[in-house]
């Protein structure tokens, strides 16, 4: 018997009880909730003095945009920025979790922390979780060694290369990269190629769509983030306008009905002391 | 997409051969994700110390992370003994660890190196956990369609030019045959004075019969 005194130990472990009534409710046709995972283009390059990054904003679920215009370019250090595939979620956790990680970094240590650290750190953190963190990375940076672009896997492999693209819409992305990316370009074609790039991908592909996003991070300052760098779709203007001119229905005949308010004030007393 | 949850592996052709003074690696460079080529100039010939390499095949991750950790041992061991790590070792913390994860890992891999005690060798670790010495190793999904032409060709105490043909010639032959490599042939060749490292462009292979 449980009482305040003597509490009812709860059994240890995990608790399957409700796995029956859940395969039950999902054999009717009413299955467990879905992560939101976004259908993606992602891309990095390599140009002659940085790195630029891009990517499209769709977010979806399922088949419904739940998301026209989110944010998939994430911010990792000053040198460093990370776009992001896969489970929105797991994205942006782990993009945070390295983010604060790598500045208690740069705290202890006083320098500006290399690229490969935070590919280091997003590795061993998606290989500890053994691809059930569902995040699918492309990282782009600067450091003191020069411009470095990682493609990081989810379950915990690594590529590195000059030029990347990651997402479903990684195929159309590449195929502009193939066709069009060569070693030192200038930030003017690199931008261009990049946008093209996404482009390629909101078009081309299903799960990417709405804007461009870029995010050029240059060996010599700062990092800038374009949101927004172009609108792909921008909707098309009306030709003519729906709207009937004043007076194209007939008064036919007008009655004024007088409202009758019955004003009702209510005054608070205070009840008096003794 | 199903292809991007799918896990990440190196169809591969992976190859090691001993020589007089030192042995010869070599690899293709693709790297797959069901159909689609993630990476087509991968390097799968992983430096663990300054004289030893290793050839990797199996999934991506696993090998990978399975390369740091040796490579973190290995480095550890060797400041506390004093001198570069013997290849066997090497061997052995590979074998350690493919056998104690074996059923959680897809991983073959081939230990290469140079050391004083016992010169070039060549460990194979494939993939539940064994370890073995050959003279000569072939690796990956690629190898199965290549063990007659090393059999036919391969010959003790070769000369470094002509061990480096052969496996270009091997690895070509199963780069040609197995859908999963392809690319460039990687080549590592490790004596005592260190690594040197070559890469055969594609159009630079040897030519073999095309039908």
């Amino acid at each position: 018997m449980a009482s305040v005194l003597a509490p009812e130990i709860p059994a240890p472990g995990f608790s399957f009880e409700n796995c029956q009534r859940n395969a039950f409710l999902d054999q009717k046709g009413f299955p467990a909730p879905k992560a939101t995972k976004t259908g993606t283009t992602i891309v990095g390059i390599i140009y002659a003095d940085g790195v630029i990054l891009g990517a499209d904003t769709r977010a979806t679920e399922n088949t419904v945009v739940s998301d026209k215009n989110c944010q998939k370019i994430h911010y990792l250090a000053g040198n460093m920025y990370c776009c992001g595939a896969g489970t929105a979620a797991d994205t942006e956790m782990t993009t945070q979790t390295v983010a604060s990680q790598l500045e208690l970094q740069r705290l202890h240590t006083g320098r500006t922390v290399p690229v490969e650290t935070a590919a280091t750190l997003l590795k061993r953190m998606l290989f500890r979780y053994q691809g059930h963190i569902g995040a699918a990375l492309v990282l782009g940076g600067v450091d003191r060694s020069g411009p470095h672009i990682y493609c990081i896997y989810p379950h915990g492999s690594v590529d590195k290369l000059p030029y990347a693209t990651m997402g479903s819409g990684s195929l159309a992305a590449m195929a502009v990269f193939e066709a069009r990316w060569k070693p030192d370009m200038s930030e003017e074609e690199g931008k261009k190629l990049v946008r093209d790039a996404i482009a390629a991908g909101i078009f081309n592909d299903l799960g990417s769509g709405s804007n461009v996003d870029l995010c050029v991070i240059r060996t010599t300052g700062p990092a800038q983030y374009l949101r927004t760098y172009e609108e792909a779709n921008v909707k098309g203007k009306k030709q003519g306008s729906y709207r009937y001119p004043l007076g194209t229905t007939a008064v036919l005949r007008q009655r004024i009905i007088p409202l009758e308010v019955e004003a009702v004030s209510v005054r608070q007393v205070q009840p008096m002391d003794e | 997409m199903s292809w991007m949850n799918a896990p990440h592996s190196t169809g591969t052709s992976i190859m090691a051969c001993e020589f007089e003074g030192g042995v010869v690696i070599g690899a293709d460079s693709r790297t797959t994700t069901g159909a689609y080529i993630a990476n087509r100039v991968t390097d799968k010939l992983t430096k663990i110390t300054d004289h030893i390499y290793c050839c990797r095949s199996g999934s991506a991750a696993d090998t990978q992370a399975i390369a740091d950790i040796v490579t973190y041992h290995l480095n550890f061991h060797k400041m506390e003994l004093g001198e570069p790590p013997l290849v066997q070792t090497a061997a052995a913390i590979f074998r350690e660890l493919c056998y104690n994860y074996r059923d959680s890992l897809v991983a073959g891999i081939l230990v290469a190196g140079w050391d004083k005690k016992k010169g070039g060798q060549i460990y194979s670790v494939p993939i539940g956990g064994m370890v073995q010495r050959q003279a000569v190793s072939i690796g990956g999904s690629g190898s199965s369609y290549v063990y007659g032409y090393v059999d036919a060709n391969f010959k003790p105490n070769m000369s470094k030019e002509e061990a480096k043909k052969f496996v270009t010639n091997t690895l070509t032959l199963a780069m040609l045959r197995d859908g999963s490599s392809g690319g460039v042939v990687r080549l590592g060749v490790i004596t005592e004075t260190g690594v040197e490292r070559l890469v055969i462009l594609g159009d630079q292979l040897p030519k073999f019969y095309e039908g």
